[in-house]
């Protein structure tokens, strides 16, 4: 009954509003695999890595050594001696624009990449 | 001396816009006894009543209500030039541009519920521009716009069924209130 008040035409608008979250959802969610991580120290970029490599990197901050791991195309941070672990605990990131900032010891791990700069074609 | 009192003269447009803002302030104090889940996130069914007083009385008289309830609503829940306050005020400033564009739509296909979803989305999209351009301007907040523009559709939707419900019933309850 209450269906009934629907017109074709709000069918339509319902179908756009749909198509656009889906849209919304795949572009900014799904924002392709990271390639890098971004790590800052105290503000500015201490070093760009790329995932491809697994490793670990050792990043001086105010309270100690913040350490960061890569492995399997996924980062995150080791060990760090900020007091509440927020970072730590935030786990494995995989996907480009997540990000853990341990705020106490000024350091963070950012995932970059998605849009390509090329593709396969003319690579 | 004589005591002097200042009258406004008002119109019974006027008495009935402000009652209709009075029904629209109510729903929005309910409202926000609701807790949510992410700030911004809310059913927003203050706006049943700028549907129906949309459909039922133009675009002049749906922005009066709209924009009052902004107002006496920010003074009623403390948050009057407050973050908050301009969230709101982006929002329905967007949201009655939205439904100023939406009512030229053919009538015969096109219904409060459209109103109501157009309204929804153009709502959001205002108050992540303020938000963005003002409170936090970092692309992080990208990664929160489906959920609001799901939150949009939702609540649109049953916000246009809502008005839809009460503009198609032949002895309107809401006769006496609007």
């Amino acid at each position: 009954m209450l269906l009934a008040q629907i017109k074709i035409g709000d069918w339509l608008t319902l179908l756009g509003g749909a198509l656009t979250t889906g849209w919304l959802a795949s572009t900014l969610w799904l924002g392709g695999t990271a390639d890098k991580a971004i790590i800052r120290s105290g503000g500015s970029v201490f070093r760009e890595v790329s995932l491809a490599r697994d490793q670990v990197i050792e990043v001086p901050g105010p309270l100690g050594i913040s350490r960061i791991a890569i492995h399997d195309r996924q980062a995150r941070v080791a060990s760090d001696p900020s007091p509440r672990q927020y970072c730590v605990r935030q786990g494995w990131l995989k996907q480009a624009g997540e990000i853990a900032i341990c705020l106490p010891n000024q350091v963070s791990l950012e995932l970059g990449g998605g849009s390509k700069p090329y593709d396969s074609l003319n690579y | 001396m004589t005591a002097s009192t200042i009258k406004l003269q008002t119109t019974a447009r006027d008495h009935h816009l402000a009652r209709m803002a009075a029904l629209a302030l109510g729903l929005s104090v309910l409202e926000a006894a609701i807790p949510s889940p992410l700030p911004g996130v809310k059913p927003g069914l203050a706006n049943i009543i700028t549907l129906i007083v949309l459909a039922r009385y133009g675009w002049r008289s749906a922005a009066w209500v709209s924009l009052l309830r902004v107002m006496a609503g920010s003074l009623l829940l403390g948050n009057f030039l407050a973050p908050g306050f301009f969230l709101s005020l982006g929002g329905a400033l967007c949201s009655l541009l939205a439904l100023g564009l939406c009512r030229h739509l053919p009538a015969r296909w096109f219904g409060p519920v459209t109103h109501s979803v157009c309204a929804a989305f153009a709502h959001i999209a205002g108050q992540l521009l303020v938000v963005w351009l003002w409170l936090i301007p970092h692309a992080g907040i990208a990664y929160l716009i489906p959920v609001f523009a799901a939150a949009a559709l939702l609540f649109g939707t049953v916000n246009g069924l809502i008005a839809a419900h009460f503009l198609a019933e032949p002895h309107p309850r809401l006769a006496e209130a609007t």
